[in-house]
This record gives C-alpha cells, sequence and structure tokens, in this order.
C-alpha cells in the first residue's frame, strides 16, 4: 500500500491496474518537476544570455564561467551540493524544490546558449535599423531581436524540455516521490520489479511522444512571418 | 553662403590598419541633393554609416547640423567621445534608407513606421498611425498598412523602408544604394518616390547610387569617390559630360558599358 491506495497480487494484469493510479501519482510530481524545472531553465537561461552579450568583460566573463561550470559538471554533484550545503548555510528548501532548482540551473547553460544562437541568427540590419531610428537597446531587445529569435529557439527548446523530464528521476537521491522512485518502492514491497518498472518505460514513452508533438506543433503553428529561419 | 549640415573634417576611418576613409573633407549645405559615386570599396557606404553612427570614425571631426557627430564639449570645451546621450540626439537629425530595407519582418507595414515615433518620440499611437498612414499615401501603399514586409515585392518593401525613415522627420536623409538589391522593372517605382521627395521638400538628401541618370536628374552635386576621398566633385551635367579627372572618366566609362 502506497498512498492509501493498495494492490492487488492475485495475477499481473490485476497488480498492474492496481498500481497504475499509484504510478500516476508519481507522475504528478514528474510532471511538476518537470514544468518547474524547465521554467527555472528558461528564465535563468535568458539572464545569462543577456550577460554574456553584454559589452563588459565583468559583466560577460562571470556568466561564461558559471555557465560552463554548470555545464561540465554532473547534475548528481549540483543536486547534492544544492541538498547537503545549502542548508549549512541556512538555506532549506523542501526536496522537491531543491531538485527542481538543479534541473533547472543545470539546462539553463544549455538553454543560454539557445538563446544565443537564436539572437545572433537575428541579421544585423535588423540592429542596424534600430538603431537608425533611435530605438532604445532594450527596447530593440525584447521587440525587435527577441520576437524574430524565438521561432528559431523553440524546436531545440522543446528537446531541453524532454531531456528534463528524462532527468527527473534523478531527484530520486534527494527522496523526491517522482515516478520512478515510486515504482521502485513497489518493487521493493511486492517484491516485483519487473511490471512497475515497465509500466515507468511504457509511460515516459508516451510522454515524450505527446511532448515531442506538442512541440511540432507549436513549432508549426508559431507564426514565422517571412523571418528567415537558415 | 550658408553653413554646411554636414561637414567632414580630416576624417580617418580604419578598419584595423585598413584605411577606408584617408583624411575625408566632404561638405553638404542644407537642403542640398548629393550623389556619391564610386567604386566598390571607395568608401561610400561608410560615409553614410559614420553619419548614422552606425560606425565610429578613428580620427577628424565630422559636425552635423552645427554640431559635432561623434564629439561632444566637455566642461572646458574640448572634444571628448560622445556618449549616448549625445548620439541619441545627433541621430534624431538623420534616417536612413538600407540596401537591404531592413524592415521589420514581425511587425505590420503600419507598425514598421509607428513603432520608433512612438517609441523614441513619445507621440500618441493615434497621432503617429495618422503619420504612418500620410506617409503610405505618399509612397502609394495605403492598401498594404496591414500586410507583413514579407508579403510585399522588393519595390514596395523598399518604399516603406523610405516611409519608415521619414515618419522621424529627420532634416537629412540618407540612401544607400536603395535600388541595387531589386529586380530591373521595380527599380522606377522606388526612384519615383525619391524624386518626389527630392523635388517637393527642403530635406538635405545623400545618395550612393549605380543609377546614373537618376543622379543626373535630381541631384545638386555629384561626388565621385576614390579609395577613402572625394576625387573630384561638380553639378551633374558637368561631371557626367566632362570629367576632369581619367580615373572619373574610367569608372564612368565602365558604369555605362556596364548598363
Ligand atoms: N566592418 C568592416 N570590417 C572590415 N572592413 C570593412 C568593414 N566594413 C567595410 N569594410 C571595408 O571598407 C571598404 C569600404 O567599404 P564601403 O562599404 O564603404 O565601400 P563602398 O564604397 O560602399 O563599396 P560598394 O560599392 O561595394 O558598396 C571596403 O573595402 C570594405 O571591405
Ligand atoms: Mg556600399
Amino acid at each position: 500500500m502506497l498512498f492509501g491506495i493498495a494492490w492487488d497480487t492475485s495475477s499481473g494484469w490485476a497488480f498492474a491496474i492496481s498500481i497504475l493510479p499509484i504510478l500516476l501519482r508519481g507522475l504528478v510530481v514528474t510532471i511538476q518537476a518537470t514544468v518547474v524545472g524547465f521554467f527555472i531553465a528558461l528564465v535563468v537561461g535568458l539572464v545569462w544570455a543577456a550577460l554574456k552579450a553584454a559589452p563588459l568583460r565583468i559583466v560577460s566573463w562571470p556568466a561564461a564561467i558559471v555557465t560552463e561550470f554548470l555545464r561540465d559538471t554532473p547534475l548528481l554533484i549540483q543536486l547534492f551540493f544544492l541538498y547537503y550545503v545549502l542548508p549549512e548555510y541556512g538555506i532549506v528548501l523542501p526536496a522537491f524544490m531543491t531538485g527542481a532548482l538543479a534541473l533547472g540551473l543545470q539546462y539553463s547553460a544549455y538553454t543560454s546558449e539557445v538563446y544565443r544562437a537564436g539572437i545572433e541568427a537575428v541579421p544585423r540590419g535588423q540592429h542596424e535599423a534600430a538603431r537608425a531610428l533611435n530605438l532604445k537597446g532594450m527596447r530593440t531587445f525584447t521587440h525587435i531581436v527577441l520576437p524574430q529569435a524565438v521561432p528559431r529557439i523553440i524546436p531545440a527548446m522543446g528537446n531541453y524540455l524532454v531531456s528534463i523530464m528524462k532527468d527527473v528521476p534523478l531527484l530520486s537521491v534527494v527522496t523526491v516521490l517522482e515516478m520512478l522512485n515510486v515504482a521502485r518502492i513497489i518493487g521493493d514491497r511486492t517484491f516485483n520489479y519487473l511490471i512497475p518498472l515497465s509500466m515507468v518505460g511504457g509511460i515516459y514513452l508516451i510522454m515524450t511522444l505527446i511532448a515531442s508533438a506538442g512541440v511540432r506543433f507549436l513549432d508549426m503553428r508559431l507564426p514565422k512571418r517571412g523571418i528567415p529561419l537558415k | 553662403m550658408t553653413e554646411p549640415i554636414i561637414k567632414f573634417d580630416k576624417v580617418v576611418k580604419r578598419f584595423d590598419s585598413f584605411v577606408v576613409l584617408d583624411e575625408l573633407d566632404f561638405e553638404v549645405r542644407p537642403g542640398e541633393k548629393v550623389t556619391i559615386i564610386g567604386p566598390s570599396g571607395s568608401g561610400k557606404s561608410t560615409v553614410l554609416r559614420v553619419l548614422m553612427t552606425l560606425e565610429p570614425i578613428s580620427e577628424g571631426v565630422v559636425y552635423v547640423d552645427g554640431d559635432t557627430l561623434w564629439h561632444e564639449k566637455d566642461a572646458n570645451g574640448r572634444l571628448r567621445p560622445a556618449g549616448e546621450g549625445h548620439l541619441r540626439r545627433m541621430r534624431e537629425k538623420l534616417g536612413m534608407v538600407f540596401q537591404q530595407f531592413n524592415l521589420f519582418p514581425h511587425m505590420t507595414v503600419r507598425r514598421n513606421i509607428t513603432e520608433a515615433p512612438t517609441q523614441v518620440l513619445g507621440i500618441p499611437r493615434a497621432e503617429a498611425r495618422e503619420r504612418a498612414d500620410d506617409l503610405l499615401d505618399m509612397v502609394g501603399l495605403r492598401e498594404h498598412a496591414d500586410k507583413y514586409p514579407h508579403q510585399l515585392s522588393g519595390g514596395q518593401q523598399q518604399r516603406v523602408g523610405i516611409a519608415r525613415a521619414l515618419a522621424m522627420r529627420p532634416k537629412i536623409m540618407l540612401f544607400d544604394e536603395p535600388t541595387s538589391a531589386l529586380d530591373p522593372e521595380l527599380v522606377g517605382e522606388v526612384l519615383n518616390v525619391i524624386r518626389r521627395l527630392a523635388e517637393e521638400h527642403d530635406l538635405t538628401m545623400l545618395l550612393v547610387t549605380h543609377e546614373m541618370n537618376f543622379a543626373q536628374q535630381i541631384s545638386d552635386r555629384v561626388c565621385f569617390f576614390d579609395r577613402g576621398k572625394v576625387l573630384e566633385q561638380a553639378p551633374p551635367e558637368e561631371l557626367f559630360t566632362d570629367p576632369k579627372q581619367e580615373r572619373t572618366r574610367a569608372f564612368l566609362k565602365a558604369v555605362l558599358e556596364s548598363n
């Protein structure tokens, strides 16, 4: 019994059906961690991208070093760091938030590169026209450059969304009850690992397919308005 | 004689060690229509880009409308490199039309024209729209106001580019080969708009072009640029029929043959 839901071990099918609602509880946590982590990655990544593009070296260098560090160290180390080291300095976050933060921070290093590439692909003439019209730098970034960068950015961001979802099981090491962790607990208690683990694999496959289709749909529906994408 | 509205005083522009403008002296009077011609790489675009503050200068002083463009005076009256505030004030005097149009592809035609007047000049949206629609009337594109740039032909896009620059009410208009990227059958409609501007307004106009007939019709003066300097300048009827310099003659001959 888990989350107040009992399982039925009379047959394989009965067992699978009885643990499905339990696994779905775990799936909710997995999706929540994915969404929160992805949101953090999108926001923080944009901040990195803006800092790395800054004309001042004292601004761009630290940002470049931090993102390089985030990219080149394993997610698990960052996770342990946030989970075990931060509390020593009085910062205690719930396990779920710690996990989502670690995911978001690591992926912010990747998304910052996506933003950078998307922003750099906007032709120089666009910046020059904005400057000739005396638009301010911030206005140029938010209203001229970003809107043209977004259609180039979306497909790559979609891939990272799927990657984040597949990395969520790592959060089980800091006690987050995401789907794989739930399946493992069921296995521990019933000595049947095959069925819950297979079901998690199947659910992941379905989720990944749905997410990929969603990204493709968004990409197709997004107005391109003659923005050259290559 | 009136003060020049544009004055290059011994201006040097280098890219690394490569000299593009070579102690250039060059003046334009208010309201004057000046065409710049010259071989590729002679610095024609650079002159316009320096004026539009897209390209800083290496040495010398540029004056626009009685003020230094790339410098401002410090407390002791000495010239120092201009800050962004000074550049923004100076930029208001100038408008530029680009060879590649450089319209904002994600904005409608009307929005392309109203964006800067509302954001930079603080003009109310309704008034900016009126101004945009008047300008679209002038370039003959009123019915395309709600389209996006990629739905227009190159000639139409360039006319929008002209309207967009005019919406800021500049004193000086810069045209860098405005018809070079166009199919031949679309060149005329753009030149007609520029011609009307030249005839009906007291705008100062600086035009880089290879359209020699057009230059002859609209300009008060034609300047032949060569290796970052003005090698020869004269009213069009004089420069085109009786060029003094051998290099000018060779250039004009080559252009005529290629047409
Ligand atoms: N950003 C840059 N970096 C290095 N060299 C440059 C740069 N911009 C221009 N140049 C060089 O400066 C020279 C003059 O350029 P400019 O664009 O002013 O020539 P132009 O007279 O307009 O020529 P064209 O008729 O081909 O347009 C060219 O040789 C060009 O290669
Ligand atoms: Mg040029």
